[in-house]
């Protein structure tokens, strides 16, 4: 076999195991800054400043027993954790996450950092994130628990309203760029405006950086918008009857869903690995990479512990009545600045 | 070697499919699904001659299918929601009557 | 291989449309034609069409199949046989003759599809490009189709303000 292909393989093992990894490693950050927001410790005990509670869960997790409901839908009930937690992890397959690199010389010919470069990428992107619905929909139905069902239901309204939104954020980016594919979109970030400002679309499009957040925290389901899960009027949402593994996979799947979305507002606005002061090598983009896209869950983290959850009709209120109006909007103003000055 | 035959037995197989669904289920839901897989033989059709004549035509004709799917399932299912509110059943035997 | 992978996708998009037809719970027809769908979606690939793929993706299966899913959900919808407003099982009689006349439908259509005179096309590597270009599908769309587009828009308009109408509760 050809050095590139062995290149390749490796490249989408290290992928799968760095987005799982990078699940464990947020719910650790996520305990450690709510705490910090609560005047909290947060985990102190497994490890020096509980380093090890994450490894300490899954092993929790993974010695539970598996419960399922009698009147459960069997098939769907298994099925259900799974679609979700594939949705998430495929998603991230078109995302580059540094420039071409041959690891040092050691490969004849540079390899992409990226799993798939396709030529529709954000068209993709679109369609596994509407696929991840289908999952918590399941999961809803198949539970035949009442709780289950609502929290089922809200999440497939809820997804559909703000994947218009969250749809017309990409097409104004795509209408920037002119172009698909994540890696053109990103390549077209290269350099400063005036020597300083990055030629980042966040500068071009603030208002479909900020429909695009809002709307990514709806998809994930995340605080203020987890209404499928409502902890506070539906006991756990969809995943209520779950537990142990399957429980672990949705669980995987919200954190692996927002290091995508992350990844994906990076490069689409914050200009991918493209550093911003052009000081640093190009092989050491994927640090710029993850060093944005850690910011961004930070600012997710940040916002679940501060602020207060809406209602259910005004997050539909919300995302009909506010969100989808601002983002057509901004596609339309996107669109005449391109035309006006190609 | 696939060739376009290949691809429009598929699509008469999938129409014929759809044919029976509509012949021989009893719920409104069903039928719809049926007439779904019905569009969808269609529009591997066009999607099939569009790449073996190498234009983009065939594409365009899908892309307005799906969009008058999108209308119609959105109309059918309120029609069966109104029913459904109505009669509390999805066959489509019990909606015998021109009024209510 | 290329013909492999037809058969395989072929293989699971019938599969999946049969059991949505054989199933008598609302729910499960919907997941196999989702199925179905996806399985479709991977033979636009094959054909050089990423755009049809990623649109049948995107509309089919991740907004018409969610809505029909919603609808299953919200009307907690009952199997087939429990069904109070059904009347007498389908004759064997009925059942047969529809099978027989979807038979000959399929017979004609593959006749009509496969034997009807057309030029001998094949798929050569040159149009794949031409094909699969979203900006060439983008430029057709927007210049020879643009009526037909605008008009879509307004049968949507229409569409939705008739499901709004149809299922709205009486005041």
């Amino acid at each position: 076999m050809n050095p590139a292909v062995i290149a390749h393989l490796v490249l989408i093992v290290a992928i799968f195991f760095a987005l799982q990894i990078s699940a464990a490693v947020l719910v650790y950050f996520e305990r450690k800054i709510a705490a910090r927001i609560q005047q909290r410790l947060g985990p102190y005990r497994v490890g020096p400043h509980g380093v090890l509670q994450p490894l300490a869960d899954i092993v929790k997790l993974m010695f539970k027993e598996e419960l399922r409901p009698k009147a459960a839908d069997t098939w769907l009930f298994y099925l259900a954790p799974i679609l979700s937690a594939t949705a998430a992890f495929a998603a991230f397959a078109v995302v580059p996450f540094g420039s071409e690199t041959t690891l040092f010389g050691l490969l004849d010919q540079p390899i992409r950092l990226q799993v798939a470069d396709v030529n529709v990428a954000l068209l993709v992107v679109f369609a596994i994130t509407s696929m991840g619905v289908y999952g918590i929909v399941l999961a809803g139905w198949s539970s035949n628990s009442k709780y289950s069902l609502l929290g089922g239901l809200r999440s497939a309204a809820q997804m559909i309203s703000y994947e218009l939104s969250y749809a017309l954020a990409l097409a104004a980016v795509l209408v920037l760029a002119n172009s698909l594919s994540l890696r053109e979109i990103v390549e077209h970030q290269a350099g400063h405006w005036l020597g300083v400002i990055p030629k980042w679309y966040v500068f071009l499009t603030p208002v479909g950086f900020i429909v695009y957040m809002i709307a990514g925290v709806a998809e994930t389901n995340r605080a203020p918008f987890d209404f499928p899960e409502a902890e506070q009027e539906l006991v756990a949402g969809y995943h209520t009857e779950y537990s142990s593994m399957s429980f672990a996979l949705f669980f995987l799947a919200e954190y692996v869903n927002m290091v995508t979305v992350s990844a994906v507002a990076v490069s689409l606005f914050l200009g991918g690995w493209f550093d911003p002061f052009g000081l640093t090598p190009e092989w050491l983009g994927w640090v710029w990479f993850l060093v944005k896209v850690s910011a961004l869950l930070f600012f997710y983290i940040w916002m679940r512990w501060t602020l207060p959850r809406y209602r259910y009709d005004q997050l539909m209120a919300f995302g009909w009545k506010v969100l989808l109006p601002v983002a057509t909007v901004n596609l339309l103003a996107v669109a005449g600045l391109v035309v006006w000055w190609g | 070697m696939v060739t376009l035959d290949h691809y429009l037995i598929l699509s008469a197989l999938l129409f014929a499919i759809g044919t029976v669904g509509v012949f021989l289920r009893r719920n409104i839901i069903t039928l719809l699904l049926s007439v779904e897989i019905m569009l969808n033989a269609v529009n591997l059709t066009f999607v099939a001659v569009g790449r073996y004549l190498g234009s983009v035509d065939g594409q365009i004709i899908v892309f307005f299918v799906m969009t008058v799917a999108a209308a119609e399932a959105a109309v059918g299912l309120a029609l069966v929601i109104a029913i459904f509110r109505h009669g509390e059943t999805l066959s489509p035997d019990a909606f015998t009557s021109l009024k209510w | 291989m290329d013909i492999w992978l037809f058969y395989l996708f072929a293989l699971v998009i019938v599969g999946a449309s049969l059991g949505v037809i054989g199933q008598r719970s609302p729910m499960h027809s919907v997941l196999f034609l989702i199925l179905s769908f996806g399985a479709l979606a991977a033979l636009y690939v094959q054909l050089d069409s990423p755009f049809a793929a990623v649109a049948q993706i995107i509309i089919y299966a991740g907004a018409i199949m969610v809505l029909f899913l919603f609808v299953v959900m919200l009307l907690n919808a009952s199997h087939e046989d429990d069904d109070p407003g059904a009347r007498a099982p389908v004759p064997v009689g009925v059942k047969v003759s529809g099978c027989l006349l979807a038979l000959l439908l399929l017979v004609e259509l593959t006749w009509a599809l496969t034997r009807v005179g057309r030029p001998a096309v094949e798929k050569d590597a040159a149009s794949a490009d031409s094909v699969s270009s979203v900006h060439e599908i983008g430029r057709v769309l927007f210049t020879d189709y643009a009526f037909a587009f605008e008009v879509t828009s307004v049968l949507i308009l229409v569409a939705m303000i008739g499901a709004v109408v149809l299922a709205k509760r009486k005041v």
